[in-house]
């Protein structure tokens, strides 16, 4: 559903991307670990058709990510990393937004808007304005966008950032119950989240692939635990 | 509803659902007003809205650039365009959504203009054809202007100096097409750049609709500046989105 060849992006002198390649398929969900500023968060906006790549390509669900922008966008949901949405408008409006862009009109919008106000936990602060909620409360709005259409494919930039643990909870079991039949990418710093969810795991520093990996073998490969593999790997490998 | 209706709605409800449309809708009625009684509507002793009129591109070189600034500013500070050009929607699609939405506020505000008129029509006779000539006049120099904010929002997340370059920017088109400028500039250049000039100014083409006139050269001026500037906006954004 993934598949990702040699992309590159640079800012400047500064090389975000260098050259990062992956596959992942219905099925996965692949954690995305490394230190900040490692290129996770630009990979990412490469896939969701946000920025485009300098070189290299990747397709998701068939379609080029640089000819194909648009069906791209049609076919994944994208949480961003400051699950950016627009204050002044009530949730409620929000998802409704999203819902016109996306064309999901009538009995399906009603099913769509209760899926994911149900999923997410969202039903008490519908009707408030994206202003006023507190960063979690914001965070799940953002996964809700990301979810409302229903994608094959999902790219989650820090899904669990500022939740308290009860939602972190949820979230993953969230992420756990779609994970048969989508293929989702998440980034995340938290290791016990990669441990509670991933299927695989890639670990970036410094704009290249340090691992591609399954946590079980790693920690088989290593013996021990997934903090300590994470800083040997960035610092070694990166040193 | 397709991504350009969809960012267009969302546009334009959200004018309204901060202070920004009424204060914006209070301060433009009253200086369109308190200009025209100024301006010795009532000493000429004529029904008809030439004042009113001429008065609206100096009063829309700081009010449009006002409702335009934040169009794009706000969406690249606050990293909400990473949520919008993450979704179906084209980068031509958005702009062109947003721009419309604030051409249609724009419209709302010189609609909202409809006592000057009634007042007219009750002091006298006026030229019908004249005053609605004239609302379509301001409703293209508007959407002129409001093409030249579009493109300085794209240009920086700060509101100011959106605000600020568009301003200047419009009042040099203004004013480029006044006696004054064209005296000045007269004494150092050619006759046939100073008919160029002249051209290029929102004063030629907006007086001649004025007059009662709707010729293809101002419409095209018109719907050649609106698109050139929205081009470059669409430019601008795909470039600039991220930093």
């Amino acid at each position: 559903m993934i598949s990702v060849k040699d992309l590159r992006r640079r800012f400047g002198s500064i090389v975000a991307v260098d050259g990062i390649s992956f596959e992942a398929n219905q099925g996965d969900v692949l954690g995305f670990l490394g230190p900040n500023g490692a290129g996770k968060t630009t990979a990412m906006r490469m896939l969701a058709c946000f920025l485009k790549p300098d070189s290299g390509t990747a397709k998701v669900c068939g379609y080029d990510i640089t000819r194909d922008p648009i069906q791209v966008r049609k076919s994944l949901g994208y949480l961003a990393e400051n699950a950016p949405a627009y204050g002044e408008m009530t949730v409620g409006s929000f998802l409704d937004f999203v819902c016109d862009v996306r064309r999901i009109n009538g009995s399906k919008r009603k099913g769509a808007i209760d899926r994911v106000v149900t999923g997410c936990s969202i039903g008490s602060v519908y009707h408030q304005t994206i202003e006023t909620l507190s960063k979690g409360y914001r965070r799940r709005v953002g996964l809700a966008q990301a979810l409302i259409n229903d994608p094959p494919v999902l790219i989650l930039d820090e899904p669990t950032d500022g939740l308290d643990p009860n939602q972190k909870h949820e979230v993953r079991r969230l992420i756990k119950k779609m994970a048969m039949d989508k293929c989702i990418v998440v980034s995340t710093h938290i290791l016990e989240e990669v441990d509670a969810v991933c299927s695989r795991m890639i670990i970036i520093a410094k704009g290249r692939i340090l691992v591609d990996s399954t946590p079980e073998k790693l920690k088989a490969q290593h013996k021990a635990g997934l903090d300590e593999i994470f800083r040997k790997v960035t610092t070694k490998k990166s040193a | 509803m397709n991504g350009f209706w969809a960012v267009c709605k969302r546009e334009l409800k959200s004018y309204f659902a901060t202070p920004v449309a009424y204060v914006f809708l209070v301060i433009f009625l009253f200086f369109s007003g308190y200009l025209t009684f100024k301006g010795q509507f009532f000493e000429i002793g004529r029904a008809d809205m030439g004042i009113f009129f001429r008065n609206l591109p100096l009063l829309f070189v700081f009010m449009v650039p006002s409702a335009a600034m934040r169009l794009w500013s706000e969406e690249r500070r606050s990293g909400s365009i990473e949520l919008l050009m993450s979704l179906p929607v084209t980068v031509t699609q958005a702009v062109l959504g947003k721009f419309v939405a604030a051409w249609i506020f724009i419209g709302i505000a010189l609609l909202l203009t409809f006592p000057m008129p009634v007042t007219v029509c009750y002091l006298g006779n006026p030229d019908i054809g004249l005053i609605i000539t004239g609302y379509i006049g301001s409703f293209l120099m508007a959407g002129g202007f409001l093409a030249i904010g579009c493109f300085f929002s794209a240009l920086t997340k700060s509101q100011v100096i959106s605000f600020i370059l568009a301003v200047v920017a419009c009042a040099a088109l203004v004013s480029a097409g006044m006696p004054t400028t064209l005296n000045y500039l007269s004494s150092f250049l050619p006759a046939g750049l100073l008919d160029v000039i002249e051209s290029m100014s929102f004063q030629t083409h907006f007086e001649s609709i004025q007059m009662g006139m709707l010729e293809f050269k101002d419409l095209s001026y018109f719907v050649l500046l609106i698109a050139g500037w929205i081009v470059g906006c669409c430019i601008i954004l795909d470039e600039r989105k991220v930093g």
